[in-house]
């Protein structure tokens, strides 16, 4: 039977030294979607894991259609018509999406596959909703709003009639947002029950009907999305007013730092993705690069600190040449890099909190001496980061996996930006950090920049890259477009990323 | 499911606790065996338990044979930290005997104060010598250090055969024409101490030792923190400036060099000799797979190995006696010993997988998020 409600009764969830859920109660129906808001850490991906059957409750229960059910796994909650869509998909890039639909279930001709069915299935759903895609295509192929559509396929397929969107919005471009909101749309007039969580108030504002917020894993407040504006989200979710424009300080831009000529690089895929590129970035100021993600940014920045193999061109830090020096020399250098695959790139999952603080630093003085740890001076260093950086974690101890997505993002940055680097390359800083933090990094973004660091930009917020940087370059196809000043208009901006040239 | 999710999650108790219900069961399945093959299983394992820890002598017995997996265990931690799978211990307990062998023939006029330090050292470097090239192999080419290590293993072997059967050969057995592989009996001045008047050697302490050194490297100091970093993320750790393939590289020469060093201690502190027996693995009784087994057993913690190995080693010392108490063939102690490396290493397949299974949700496909330079 399709959900016709589901309810969540009073759900606490304990871990050790948090109380991620305090007696929450929540319910969703058919035909509408609830949005979730929170802060990092506020607790919403808990709770979805549990009413997922991820994790269990320590306290509460959970009912669908007024029926009091018990989750021990996905599998119980899915076959109640719960699915649930990860920021993080778990697909096999080596099969199609029809193999990737298909795994994991019974075949109609037993031992043996029936793909043609799923295949034709997955036309008809994607034709129902908007989900297009190709059922032969393999999924390593796929862009990542189309991976995003797969997941949502496999839910379906699944029969799943309420969706647990956890931040689906962070990881696609803008156009991809408003397709995807289509969708739920779609999605939502067919009479499925859809949860929405994102750190982006236009967002929730633009797609739901009602909104929910928590603090400290407690519900703070519930409203009707028509009857609330963005102002009011605000302060309910942080419990204080948010500014989220301010006025920056003009840039006193000094000798250039970071110098790129002619840059090359490949992407994973072995074809090019940065074609001759050449930048300046002074010290002192902030470079902004717009542009669609997937044009190259990623690359650029990893080929720019020793991440990613030069095939052409140099790259010059301070006058002195440092193209095809090691990630080691580039640290060296005083180039400090925010990666965008930060749950990969930036952290070690399994360390604690402060291993992961000590990254980069760990052989200097005072935190170790000729090799030795100095645990006293560790402890103080990365206390001193957590506090000023509001990174909510139960201790020092707890291993990095077990924070929330945002607080794993503000510690990267407090690491990253405690080095007072010289040349700072920042991409997608803000991506899942909540407005309140976002607030608090764009500040110390501009701190820096003020304090004569070098900032290279790659974010594919349009808002956040006019409102910080000095400079825009705009990225098409590995290559630069234009360099524009922040005033430009969102319109310009858009067409540029779009490919058309600048002349000036 | 979802508490034991939990339970993996904070996998210390369980990583303790998964080995034990295996080694459990092993011995279960043993006493079927011992029980088919017409004997008392409560009898046989009675007898095992005194047999292993009945007398002074007995207990003497069980922490010599722990020696040498303790080494070998310790080893395998490091390797096991820095992401690298050490198959090699049997291949790095030969060369580093050979080693240890060479110097201590080759220099026998020195006194023992320098020579005994001399000698193991040279094990520790002999075996460091053999796991290096592996973690070379696999840094510089990126050859599967399973591969690599299990066929080292076999060149050790074979190496050793053939200098104990000519140059190494006990000068007094080529007179007589019998020609037995193995060397002459080391000079008296390099024999380990006697703790007390039993087998039991200095070599145990050494090991504990070492044992405690592994830990405090781990742990407490950057090159630990390095290795570990390694091990959990190459992507990251690149990022961070460590040079990958310099830790996958110290990670197993430090395992090696360990396994070497227990090579190098059993023939000082035991046999006062190298010898083979003939069999695949030689003179080790198999050390190098049972310390991969102990290593496991002691949760991958170098303190967790020095229990372990002493379970172990009094594992190994009962089930020897088994043949003389009940009626059981002596291929018994190897069907044995099998069955509890089977279980036990099934067991950790199994409680990884479940571990990373449960995880998978945070975690995006490999094969897409490592850039193409790191490939
Ligand atoms: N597996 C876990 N073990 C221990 N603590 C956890 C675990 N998962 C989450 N927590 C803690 O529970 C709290 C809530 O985390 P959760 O991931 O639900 O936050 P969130 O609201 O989704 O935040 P974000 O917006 O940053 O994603 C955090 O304090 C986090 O550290
Ligand atoms: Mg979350």
């Amino acid at each position: 039977m399709p959900i016709q409600t589901v309810e969540l009764r009073n759900i606490s969830k304990r871990f050790p030294g948090v109380l991620a859920n305090d007696r929450v109660n929540l319910d969703v129906r058919a035909g509408e979607i609830l949005a979730l808001l929170g802060e990092n850490g506020a607790g919403k991906s808990t709770l979805m894991k549990i009413l997922y059957g991820m994790y269990h409750p320590t306290e509460g229960e959970i009912a669908v259609n007024g029926q009091v059910v018990q989750f021990k796994s996905p599998a119980d909650a899915l076959a109640q018509g719960i699915g649930m869509i990860h920021q993080h998909f778990q697909l096999v890039p080596g099969f199609t999406v029809a193999e990737n639909v298909a795994l994991g279930l019974k075949s109609s001709r037993g031992p043996l596959t029936d793909l043609n069915v799923v295949s034709q299935r997955v036309r008809e759903l994607g034709a129902q909703y908007g989900l297009h895609v190709d059922p032969n295509a393999l999924v390593w192929q796929l862009a990542v709003g189309q991976q995003q559509r797969v997941e949502i396929l496999k839910a379906l397929y699944r029969d799943a009639s309420l969706l647990i969107l956890d931040e689906p919005t962070a990881v696609l471009t803008p156009q991809e947002v408003q397709e995807f909101f289509g969708i739920l749309r779609r999605l939502r007039a067919a009479g499925n029950a859809l949860i929405f969580i994102s750190h982006k108030l236009y967002e929730v504002k633009a797609i739901s009907d009602r909104v929910v917020v928590l603090r400290d894993g407690r519900v703070v407040g519930g409203v009707a999305t028509q009857a609330t504006n963005q102002k009011e989200l605000a302060r309910m979710m942080v419990g204080r007013e948010v500014i989220t424009q301010w006025e920056k300080p003009a840039a006193q831009a000094r000798e250039t730092a970071l110098q790129i000529d002619k840059l090359q690089a490949l992407n994973d895929k072995q074809l090019p993705a940065v074609k001759e590129v050449s930048l300046q970035v002074r010290a002192g100021e902030i470079l902004g690069i717009a542009g669609v993600s997937g044009n190259g940014q990623r690359e650029l920045a990893e080929a720019v600190v020793g991440m990613r193999l030069i095939r052409g061109g140099s790259v010059r830090v301070n006058g002195k040449d440092v193209t095809h020096h090691s990630p080691a020399q580039m640290i060296q250098a005083g180039v400090a890099f925010i990666p965008e695959e930060r749950m990969v790139m930036g952290i070690v999952r399994e360390f604690s909190v402060a291993e992961n603080a000590i990254l980069i630093t760990h052989t200097e003085p005072p935190l170790s001496r000729r090799a030795l740890f100095d645990f006293r001076a560790v402890n103080t260093h990365v206390a001193r980061l957590v506090r000023e950086y509001d990174v909510r974690t139960p201790s020092l101890e707890t291993p990095v996996k077990n924070l929330s997505g945002g607080n794993i993002q503000k510690l990267i940055l407090a690491r990253e930006l405690s080095r007072s680097p010289r040349v700072l390359i920042a991409a997608q800083p803000t991506r899942g950090v909540d407005i309140g933090a976002t607030e608090y990094i764009h500040k110390r973004l501009i701190e820096q920049r003020s304090a004569g660091t070098a900032v290279l930009l790659i974010s594919e917020d349009l808002e956040e890259v006019r409102a910080l940087s000095d400079r825009i370059a705009v990225m098409y196809e590995g290559e630069i477009v234009g360099i524009v000043p922040p005033t430009t208009s969102v319109e310009e901006l858009g067409l540029m990323m779009a490919g058309a040239k600048k002349d000036s | 499911m979802s508490t034991t999710r939990q339970r993996f999650d904070f996998g210390r108790y369980n990583f303790i606790l998964v080995p034990f219900i295996a080694g459990g069961l092993a011995l279960l399945v043993g006493a079927v065996i011992i029980w088919l093959l017409g004997a008392n299983p409560i009898e046989a394992y009675i007898g095992m338990v005194q047999g292993a820890l009945g007398s002074p002598n007995a207990i003497a017995d069980s922490l010599v044979k722990a020696g040498p997996l303790l080494f070998v265990g310790v080893g395998i931690c490091i390797a096991y930290r820095g992401g690298v799978i050490n198959i090699g211990g049997e291949g790095q307990i030969v060369i580093g005997a050979l080693a240890t062998t060479l110097v201590v023939l080759t220099l026998s006029g020195l006194p023992s104060l320098i020579l005994i330090p001399l000698a193991l050292a040279a094990g520790f470097v002999g075996g460091g010598f053999w796991g290096g090239i592996a973690g070379f192999l696999k840094a510089r080419f990126k050859v599967n250090e399973v591969l690599s290590t299990i066929m080292l293993n076999a060149i050790a072997v074979q190496l050793m055969t053939f200098l104990l059967n000519g140059a190494l050969m006990d000068p007094t057995s080529l007179d007589n024409s019998i020609r037995i592989p193995q060397t002459q009996r080391f000079p008296l001045w390099t024999d380990l101490p006697r703790l007390i008047p039993t087998r039991l050697h200095a070599g145990i302490l050494l090991g504990v030792l070492i044992a405690v050194l592994a830990y405090i490297l781990l742990w407490h100091t950057t090159i630990g923190y390095r290795i570990r970093a390694v091990g959990f993320n190459t992507v990251a750790s690149k990022y961070a400036g460590i040079n990958v393939g310099r830790y996958q590289i110290l990670a197993i020469t430090l395992s090696g060099a360990l396994a070497g060093l227990g090579g190098a201690v059993e023939v000082m502190g035991v046999n006062h000799r190298l010898f083979t027996d003939g069999s695949a693995t030689g003179f080790t009784g198999n050390a190098g797979f049972n310390g991969i087994v102990v290593a496991l057993f002691g949760a991958l913690h170098p303190l967790g190995v020095i229990p372990a190995s002493f379970l172990f080693g009094a594992l190994l010392t009962g089930a020897n006696t088994l043949q003389r108490t009940v009626q059981v063939p002596g291929a018994f102690v190897t069907t044995l010993d099998g069955l509890v490396v089977i279980f036990v290493v099934a067991s950790q397949i199994w409680a990884r997988r479940r571990a990373t299974r449960h995880a998978m949700p945070e975690l995006p496909p490999q094969d897409k998020i490592v850039p193409a330079s790191t490939t």
